[in-house]
């Protein structure tokens, strides 16, 4: 009983100095610890920063100050939930979990609680469908996006031709990898390659036996979707058993610094999609200006422009678009989760405003409406240089293969739609 | 003073038996039971429901489940998350192929389930003991989530290889699915709990438990006085994973909603239930829950000591947890390998003599 009146003291402490301020309360669930942390850490840097160098640039957005909680959820569905529920009481205005499995746990809760949840990239890939899923938005672009934009690359390689091509998917054994499979089944078929997934089981430190099967299949090509450990390990398998790194191409998340220079020269030429331009950007600037060198930076600091810090930084700046548009639209600085959402639907996020923003083709512009939850999907594939240690754009964005996907989400949406009795329909207040 | 046997006097054999001898015991049996039924469900909001109450409520079925099988029977399991996994996936699949059935039915059907599937993996048990078993029980947990991962007909062919609760009600009141509220989920729990800890405490206090503690202490002996041991070791697999399996149920259906078997389910799950049950007490019902308690507790307050406190780093926070559950569990195996529950039999002998130890 100890430690209930324990928790029950410490509880209502941190509660009454919540309500205390009224503020838009950011909550960040990320994770530094676990084998999943080497990518949690410089995501999360790069969300954190770039709100506290708005704090500490413009005063907050619209002139109200962002208060960032962080919580640890270690990439555990749990601890997710548990982050979830500490934090929603203070008014949080978004979410992004940066995990498929805890998106999955907090689409139906943040649905309930009318929270609006963006997973950029990552997630449930039919909440594209904005009519089914009115508080989950996953734009600039999803996992069966991915799927098409590595195979219309491959197919701009092979002249437009991959009859008979052997293509193989080595994916984390979860949500997240089985994702792109339905898709890269559906495009198999369309386009007469052979398909051969193969699972690797979290955390993904042992896959001896993946590799050795794929030396013996042979497959010309090898794609990825990695997240974690797992990343660095299938990367030094593939330069251990001589596959050639130019065939071998990971999806937005196995695409990172961390990722390649474990396997040292190995790692040169493995290639990757992002769907954020890569370089020196000028916010990278104000952010050393207002955050770093005022000694506010999130963890150690040392990832400013690394690939996730980047698109950490990207997610935060379409919640900062999200929150303006919300202003804009309700006309009060203060607002609330309900209006961030009518802000999200109502996002357009185009080349001048990120030119504005210092950073400049960050992404693909983009509009969000209330049927495509999912913006345009583009992506671009990038290569690693190990000589320099860095990633080179290979690509302008490639479009993804719409008319594939978009029967799939319509499908899928459907189907959720149905277990869950929702009538799809464009949200109304 | 009050804790004490003199002057409560029994006059039948029912009471003579009863679980709780002393007085005093008995009332405060009664006073929490009150509290957690006719007090907490009015109190209760999301936070305490998700963060501590709910995990608490469906941890200590699994750990009074392991209990049974490692602290009464003495034979050591590394499967408890795939047992937890089948008692989910046949949930879930009971759940959807028979919609009309009250989900209360599925969740003890569930459990059934798992006990045959437990039962079948305790066959080698009776060949083989120790360490040898435990790794015998770890091929159980790697291959039953393999099976649920390859196979698509458990989990309904979704595209993501999950499985999500879909919602189903209790008296009208949704207790799975999205709009839930905190005090259903709590009291559907709670009566699992109730239910399990009352027959695993009646259990092991009756003949069956005898057995099994026969077999526990030496399992040669416990053949020549008569104890089979083929009966008592496949019950005691199946009746512990018949509580496993219910948690599974649980875990699944009404806390998380939507479960990806290798992350939920893994090996972690199963050393998490195996240090809760050695934390607790092994062979101690109340020492089930005291490790519940302590293993779900514990984080959640950490993280409000220090982060919401003290103001740390999250992940040093979280760093830290693991530390301390590390440290907790070497001094509990050196100092106290009955756990907390010794901690509260000690604690209740001195309450016995309180205030003249002499």
């Amino acid at each position: 009983m100890k430690l209930y009146t324990l928790t029950a003291v410490a509880l209502t402490t941190a509660l009454a100095a919540g309500t205390a301020t009224a503020d838009l309360v950011m909550p960040d669930l990320s994770y530094r610890t676990g084998p999943y942390a080497a990518g949690g850490i410089p995501f999360s840097d790069g969300y954190q920063d770039y709100l506290n160098m708005l704090n500490a640039r413009d005063g907050g957005i619209g002139g109200e100050e962002l208060r960032i909680i962080e919580c640890e959820t270690g990439y555990n569905t749990e601890k997710g939930v548990e982050c979830y529920e500490s934090t929603k009481g203070e008014g949080a205005l978004i979410y992004q979990p940066l995990s498929t499995g805890i998106t999955y746990q907090l689409i139906p809760k943040a649905t309930a609680d009318k929270i609006p949840l963006h997973t950029m990239g990552y997630g449930r890939t039919s909440a594209a469908n904005g009519e089914v899923f009115n508080w989950v938005f996953n734009y600039p672009a999803n996992y069966w996006d991915a799927a098409g934009v590595i195979v219309n690359y491959l197919l701009d390689e092979n002249g437009g031709d991959l009859k008979g091509k052997k293509v193989a998917l080595v994916y984390h054994n979860s949500a997240y990898g089985k994702e792109p499979i339905r898709t890269l089944e559906a495009l198999s078929a369309e386009h007469g390659f052979d398909f051969n997934p193969i699972a690797v089981d979290h955390p993904g430190q042992e896959q001896k036996s993946q590799w050795l099967q794929i030396r013996r299949e042979r497959p010309d090509y090898v794609l990825m979707w990695g997240w974690g450990v797992m990343n660095q390990v299938a990367i030094q398998e593939a330069a251990n058993i001589g596959f050639p790194m130019e065939n071998f191409i990971g999806n937005w998340w196995s695409g990172a610094e961390h990722d390649v220079t474990p396997a040292g020269d190995g790692a040169n030429g493995y290639k990757s999609l992002n769907m954020n331009r890569i370089g020196d950007l000028p916010v990278f600037a104000d952010i050393k200006k207002h955050v770093h060198d005022a000694g506010n930076a999130a963890g150690d600091g040392s990832n400013l422009g690394t690939v996730l810090y980047t698109r950490g930084m990207y997610a935060a700046m379409l919640a900062q678009e999200a929150i303006a548009s919300a202003q804009k639209i309700h006309g009060v600085s203060d607002v609330t989760a309900a209006m961030v959402r009518d802000g999200m639907e109502a996002l357009a996020i185009t080349a001048d405003r990120m030119k504005e923003l210092g950073m400049e083709n960050i992404g693909p512009a983009f509009d969000v409406s209330c049927e495509n939850h999912g913006g345009s999907g583009l992506g671009i594939v990038q290569q690693w240089n190990a000589t320099d240690s860095k990633w080179v754009a290979l690509t302008d964005y490639i479009e993804p293969n719409k008319a594939v996907t978009d029967p799939l989400i319509a499908e899928d949406s459907a189907a959720f739609a149905e277990e869950n009795g929702i009538t799809p329909a464009c949200f109304k207040g | 003073m009050f804790y004490r046997e003199a002057g409560d006097f029994k006059t039948s054999y029912a009471a003579d038996n009863q679980t709780f001898p002393i007085a005093f015991d008995r009332y405060r049996y009664w006073v929490v039971l009150a509290i957690a039924f006719l007090v907490m469900p009015f109190i209760i909001n999301d936070y305490w429901a998700n963060a501590l109450l709910i995990p608490f409520l469906i941890y200590a079925i699994a750990a009074i489940g392991l209990n049974i099988l490692t602290g009464y029977c003495g034979q050591v399991s590394l499967g408890t998350g795939a047992f937890m996994a089948v008692g989910a996936y046949s949930c879930y699949k009971l759940m959807t192929a028979f919609p009309d059935v009250s989900i209360l039915i599925h969740v003890v059907l569930a459990g059934g389930i798992t006990a045959m599937v437990g039962a079948a993996f305790g066959l080698p048990s009776l060949r083989i003991k120790g360490f040898y078993l435990a790794v015998a029980t770890l091929a159980a947990q790697f291959f039953l989530v393999w099976l649920f991962n390859k196979v698509p007909w458990f989990y309904n062919n979704s595209a993501s290889g999950q499985i999500s609760a879909p919602e189903r009600f209790v008296f009208g009141v949704p207790v799975t699915g999205a709009n839930t509220d905190a005090w259903a989920v709590y009291l559907v729990c709670l009566v699992f709990v109730t239910g399990s800890a009352i027959i695993a405490r009646n259990m092991t206090r009756g003949s069956m438990g005898r057995k099994w503690m026969a077999i526990r202490d030496m399992d040669i002996a416990a053949e020549i006085i008569g104890v089979n041991p083929l009966r008592a070791k496949l019950s005691a697999f199946a009746v512990s994973s018949f509580f496993v399996g219910i948690s599974g149920a649980l875990f699944f259906s009404v806390y998380l909603g939507a479960v990806e078997v290798g992350e939920v389910f893994g090996i972690n799950k199963s050393f998490l239930v195996l240090f809760m049950v050695i934390i607790g007490g092994l062979g101690s019902i109340f020492g089930s829950f005291a490790g519940a308690a302590f293993i779900v507790c514990l984080p959640v307050v950490l993280k409000l000591i220090g982060v919401d406190l003290f103001g740390w780093p999250p992940d040093l926070v979280a760093h830290f947890n693991l530390i301390i559950v590390g440290l907790l569990i070497m001094f509990f195996l050196i100092k106290e390998p009955h756990g907390l529950a010794q901690l509260w039999r000690v604690a209740k002998e001195k309450l016995r003599l309180w205030p003249f130890p002499h």
